[in-house]
């Protein structure tokens, strides 16, 4: 299954600049070990040793993992991810 | 057809239905569902109306009534002075398709009389009222909202990027105070987006130059200058006095303090954050602010990120370069958020993330949620006073 994972600037020195990537699994979990495997170095941005780091969220579509079955939520042909970290710019 | 005056008002008086002014004061009192349609002058509104009333002179009417109440099948109690031109007004809305008119008699020189209720409307100078004509022609703003927006109070922190717009159009709106907390002077390297700023102010402080531009934007606005950094020990005496907080600060630890006041204290914060060509939106209303504002609380910062990040993971601000217009679409959402909230109109984005993507044009939504583990305003608070995280790029 392919989704579509949308990298937010700070994480595009991974991905070799590509704002949008493609990635497989049935999962979201899936979906970060397919990410870590194409982009290596991601997976230790996205994750720490208790799950989705605190100041970053992935969405499926418009929602949070963290509200509805964290990196178990279930993906399919279409969905889209959105990794949306924290940022504290402003001046 | 009527030849005189005379006929033209036995005529009238034969097509329209009269309300006793005890009857509508009792139908007011009882909570009725109608619309209360003042159709005299604005001097005289302004001198005194029912209270609830809508007011569009019967010079108007016309042009602006189906706009204003679009359902022609919804009961409408129209009333003037003394009975006449109410009568003229509705016997105009039965020639307009409307079908549930009455009008009020005689009118409200005798509510007045009576004692009954009379509200009277803001008092705006005739040079707000030119200044503000566009937005008195809103129904949503109207010499009410305008006169709100006058009496209403926004702390902005920072003048920089996203205080710069923000404030601008604040004090345009005739927001009446605006608190600006920054501890910065003006640096040219400011100038590509800070537009509070002018070239021959730099090495000013940006409170300073701030409330120069806005003082001469709008004399109305009575600027408050900060001229500190927003720090756990001013939190408290820097949030109390104002309605709305507009975030515009440029690192993660003052972010945290920001959100912590807005819960501790019940502010509502407008959070806007900017990274390169990309922006975040949203507003936070904790509970306590909820509460006081009649609406219905969302989730926090901390619902959002319950913390910052380590500042090896944090990009620098001042290193990661940012495309000075993008601070103008944010911190102008920022203002069009704030100015909603005054207003009470429209819907805010309380629960809703805007991203914006400057180089793909794109603005996406994302759904927020109150975490009922949040740290802060989760159901189990652990947050019992403020936090100085250290070490992120304080220099904006």
């Amino acid at each position: 299954m392919s989704i579509l994972v949308r990298i937010p600037t700070p994480l595009r020195s991974l991905t070799g600049g590509a704002d949008e990537v493609f990635a497989s699994g049935s999962t979201v979990a899936e979906i970060v070990d397919d990410l870590e495997t194409k982009h290596p170095g991601l997976r230790e941005r996205l994750l720490d040793a208790k799950g989705v780091r605190r100041f970053i969220n992935l969405y499926v579509g418009e929602e949070d993992i963290r509200f509805l079955d964290g990196l178990r939520t279930a993906v399919k042909d279409g969905d889209q991810i959105s990794i949306v970290p924290a940022v504290a710019g402003g001046a | 057809m009527p030849t005189t005056y005379s006929d033209l008002m036995v005529d009238v008086r034969k097509r329209t239905t009269q309300l006793p002014l005890e009857e509508l004061k009792q139908r007011l009192d009882q909570g009725d569902k109608f619309h209360l349609l003042d159709v005299r002058e604005k001097d005289e509104v302004r001198a005194g109306c029912i209270p609830g009333a809508i007011s569009i002179p019967r010079g108007f009417l016309e042009i602006q009534v189906e706009q204003r109440l679009p359902d022609k099948n919804a009961p409408i109690v129209v009333y003037c002075a003394g009975g006449i031109r109410s009568a003229l007004a509705a016997a105009t809305l039965a020639d307009l398709g409307y079908t549930c008119v009455e009008t009020a008699n005689p009118g409200f020189v005798r509510w007045k009389e009576l004692g009954f209720p009379i509200e009277t409307p803001p008092n705006l100078t005739q040079a707000q009222r030119e200044r503000y004509s566009r937005h008195l022609l809103l129904p949503e703003v109207g010499e009410a909202g305008q006169a709100m927006l006058l009496k209403s109070r926004v702390l902005l922190l920072g003048a920089g990027g996203l205080g710069s717009p923000a404030s601008l159009y604040l004090a345009a709106a005739g927001v009446g105070t605006l608190g600006i907390v920054d501890a910065d002077t003006v640096d040219t390297s400011n100038l590509q987006r800070q537009i509070l700023h002018t070239t021959s102010r730099v090495g000013m402080p940006k409170v300073v130059s701030a409330a120069k531009t806005l003082k001469d934007l709008n004399p109305d606005v009575h600027v408050i200058e900060y001229p500190e950094r927003l720090t756990s020990k001013n939190a408290d005496r820097l949030f109390g006095d104002y309605d709305v907080v507009v975030d515009g600060t440029d690192n993660f630890p003052t972010r945290y303090l920001v959100n912590d006041a807005s819960v501790f204290l019940g502010k509502p914060v407008v959070h806007g954050s900017i990274f390169r060509f990309d922006g975040q939106v949203t507003t936070f209303v904790p509970e306590k602010a909820a509460a006081k504002m009649g609406i219905a609380a969302g989730p926090c910062y901390r619902c959002l990120y319950p913390e910052p990040p380590p500042p090896h993971l944090a990009p620098s601000c001042q290193e990661a370069g940012v495309l000075g217009i993008l601070c103008g679409i944010v911190g102008t959402l920022q203002a069009t958020e704030a100015i909603k909230l005054l207003l009470k109109k429209g819907n805010s984005l309380v629960g809703r993330l805007i991203t914006y993507d400057s180089l793909n044009m794109k603005f996406r939504e994302l759904r927020l949620r109150r975490d009922p583990s949040c740290p802060a305003c989760g159901v189990h608070p652990t947050l019992t006073g403020y936090i100085d995280y250290e070490g992120f790029c304080a220099a904006g």
